[in-house]
């Protein structure tokens, strides 16, 4: 098991670092709702953020795609980098940082179109396709590699929402990777999702990690411990802990992270 | 823990609990259940009351309305003479249009006089004047109209059927009798009989009245030939425009408000205005727009444009109220996929909520429009109440700039005359106008099936 730990431990710091995060605070109004956050997240890594309800870790991912804007009393502060540039800097537009980092939300949340148009929409509106034949290309490598295209490829014609929870969370995966993003957010992904459509979704997570550095907002502990290669622990708006899954779980530093994964607060 | 005494503490508080049966409800359930049950009463009555309102209000407009689309008409051969028609004899229009209704009135006179005499008919001690009169003052006008469209009826012998006047139509529809006949004095007991006679050979006939739909408004003495064309025209001309003015100003209105303005005390102050501006009293609009439109802009008073822009302004805050709310009813998850995918606000709000919101939208629209089609007060203040008795142009040839009434102000100025015969027309009115409305609301609801989506 040690030797397990310690080979995961090695391969990780081989990675680069994608995301930077300095000194990032956000306010909802007259709520401190992050207090002080730096993080690196790694390139093609499995990040975990793990913690009490309104402990600021969906806030910290809405950061990461400056999807808090859209919340008028919203303030951010600090510097999040992204390959070393600044995503809050005035000169970047938050709807070219969005292609670039894709997001999977809570609730399965198809647009009400169908399956094809669904993960279609994203290349469409940035232009990635020539024409109608690199996008149906693009459109069945994304179900392909959200696991999906076996399950859809005989009726892409049919509205994504009549899928089932599972295949529309899927779904959502597949329109999220099919702007080639670099990074992809999701925000508890499978707390709308039964036990056989979370293992998919976890598999397909792991999967994922081969090409984009996944950070993933989760309550399951089991969950973090399963998907993730990092974990941060996230306790009232302070990152209390970061540090490699394995040790977060098992060797805890910090007597809040002990006190969280072994259930006593939460 | 403190708390761990509390559940041995209770039964010893209240005893009674411990003791009572499922079987027996307690005083306090059959009070609350005493209340409920008066509730639905109270329920109940009101829907039967306003039920009862409504079936009474129907059953009124239609026993006196329905009659309206019924018509009492006069058949009988008419020769056209040359030599009153056409004195000159050389079918020169100018000359042609010399002959004035009077001409054509002496003709038709004479002429339904000899006929009545070639079939025999008689009842004693009639007037010339009063068989002449039970034709409609609308006959001679028609007729001329008819001959000056194609002359070469001159000396020919036509099939010509008359409006009987609005007495003798009320007669064969019960509204006048031998009794109110002896008190009135524009018709004759004669009259009456003469009428019952040509009923019996079958030349005064009662017949849908397609006349009502589409002849223009006609005076006081002429209520037979009263019909709803400029008002239903100039109705559809505003509802037409009123739309135009209205749907893209208040969608873009609402969109704006609802997804991009800041959210201050200024949107705030817009907000709560456009909320009071839907709660003043139209005759307020209507003065607004005698103001501005016609004596500040000098457009034509009476025309269905400027009709259609008072009314503009009261549906406006209907619309951008309705469509507020059903892009309100989208739900955020939706915005949240699109931006997620890197859309931005503008195709987030184009591609997914506008459509999502359409068939709100669209309800919203109707019912607005719905009720500005019944609206009358601002139309009285701009002149639409006006007697109009030229159809206004097609709407291509600048025809909203005519001179049109509207439904609702033609029932009112019917229900206004004197006549009991426009009283029967003014119900009439009514009856297309909810016809108008049933319509709209069935559209409404088609459209709201037809644009609905599961999400």
């Amino acid at each position: 098991m040690m030797d397990d730990m310690r080979l995961v431990e090695r391969d990780v710091e081989q990675l680069q670092s994608k995301i930077e995060a300095k000194g990032v605070q956000v306010h909802y109004g007259d709520k401190h709702a992050l207090k002080d956050v730096d993080v690196s997240i790694l390139d093609r890594t499995v990040t975990a953020f793990i913690g009490p309800s309104g402990c600021g870790k969906s806030t910290f991912l809405r950061c990461l795609n400056r999807m808090n804007d859209t919340v008028a009393s919203a303030r951010v502060s600090g510097k999040i980098t992204i390959d070393g540039e600044d995503i809050y800097d005035p000169r970047v537009d938050p709807v070219q940082l969005r292609a670039k980092v894709g997001m999977v939300f809570q609730k399965p949340n198809p647009f009400p179109k169908s399956i094809y148009d669904n993960v279609a929409y994203g290349p469409k509106i940035h232009g990635l396709a020539a024409g109608k034949v690199e996008l149906d290309a693009i459109v069945e490598a994304s179900l392909r590699k959200a696991a999906l295209w076996n399950e859809v490829k005989d009726r892409l014609d049919a509205s994504g929402t009549g899928l089932s929870g599972g295949q529309q969370q899927r779904l959502c995966i597949a329109r999220a990777i099919a702007t080639s993003p670099e990074v992809l957010l999701m925000d508890e992904p499978c707390s709308a999702l039964d036990p056989i459509a979370t293992a998919q979704v976890e598999e397909l997570i792991d999967e994922l990690r081969s090409q984009f550095s996944v950070v993933i907002v989760t309550h399951s502990m089991q969950q973090a411990a399963r998907v993730s290669q990092k974990t941060a622990f996230f306790h009232l708006g302070n990152l209390v802990e970061y540090g490699e899954t394995g040790q977060i779980f098992t060797n805890p530093k910090d007597p809040r992270t002990e006190a969280y994964i072994t259930g006593r607060i939460g | 823990m403190s708390d761990a005494t509390a559940p041995n503490a209770m039964p010893a508080a209240n005893p009674a609990h411990k003791k009572s049966s499922l079987f027996v409800q307690d005083a306090l359930t059959r009070r609350r259940n005493r209340a409920e049950a008066r509730f639905r009463i109270y329920g109940l009555v009101a829907i039967v009351v306003s039920l009862f309102v409504l079936a009474i209000m129907l059953f009124t407009i239609f026993r006196d309305g329905t009659s309206a689309f019924r018509q009492a008409t006069i058949a009988f051969p008419i020769t056209l003479e040359a030599e009153v028609l056409d004195p000159k004899g050389n079918l020169d229009p100018e000359e042609l249009s010399k002959v004035t209704t009077i001409g054509y009135g002496k003709l038709i006179g004479a002429q339904f006089g000899n006929f009545l005499a070639a079939e025999g008919i008689a009842v004693d001690g009639i007037s010339n004047k009063d068989v002449a009169g039970m034709l409609s003052r609308d006959a001679p006008g028609r007729l001329r109209d008819m001959v000056l469209a194609d002359p070469s009826l001159i000396g020919q012998t036509i099939d010509f059927s008359a409006y009987a006047t609005g007495r003798i139509d009320g007669y064969l529809k019960g509204r006048v009798t031998m009794e109110t006949a002896e008190l009135d004095s524009n018709v004759s007991i004669e009259q009456l009989q003469l009428a019952d006679i040509l009923v019996e050979k079958g030349i005064l006939t009662v017949a849908f009245n397609t006349g009502f739909l589409t002849n223009p408004d006609a005076s006081d003495q002429r209520p037979e030939s009263a019909g709803l064309g400029v008002a239903i025209i100039g109705s559809l001309y505003m509802m037409m425009l009123v739309l135009i003015f209205t749907l893209p100003v208040g969608v873009a209105a609402s969109i704006y408000l609802e997804e991009f303005a800041p959210k201050n005390k200024f949107t705030d102050l817009i907000e709560v205005n456009i909320s009071n501006l839907a709660a003043v009293p139209s005759i307020v609009f209507g003065i607004l727009g005698l103001a501005i439109f016609i004596n500040f802009a000098g457009l034509p008073q009476s025309s269905s444009l400027v009709g259609a822009l008072v009314i503009s302004l009261m549906t406006l805050p209907t619309i951008i109220i309705a469509t507020r709310a059903a892009i309100r009813a989208v739900p955020p998850s939706i915005r949240d996929a699109a931006l997620g995918v890197g859309a931005s606000k503008m195709q987030t709000v184009f591609h997914h909520v506008l459509p999502l919101a359409m068939p709100g939208i669209l309800t919203g629209t109707i019912l607005g429009l719905a009720s500005a089609l019944g609206e009358t007060a601002p139309l009285l203040l701009i002149g639409m109440v006006a007697f109009v008795t030229n159809y206004p142009a097609g709407p291509l040839e600048g025809g909203v700039m005519d001179p049109a009434t509207a439904l609702p102000v033609q029932v009112y100025s019917w229900a206004s005359r004197s006549d009991p015969a426009f009283i029967e027309r003014s119900s009439g009115a009514i009856i297309v106008l909810l016809g108008f409305l049933v319509i709209m609301n069935v559209a409404a609801i088609l459209l709201r099936r037809r644009f609905e989506r599961r999400w």
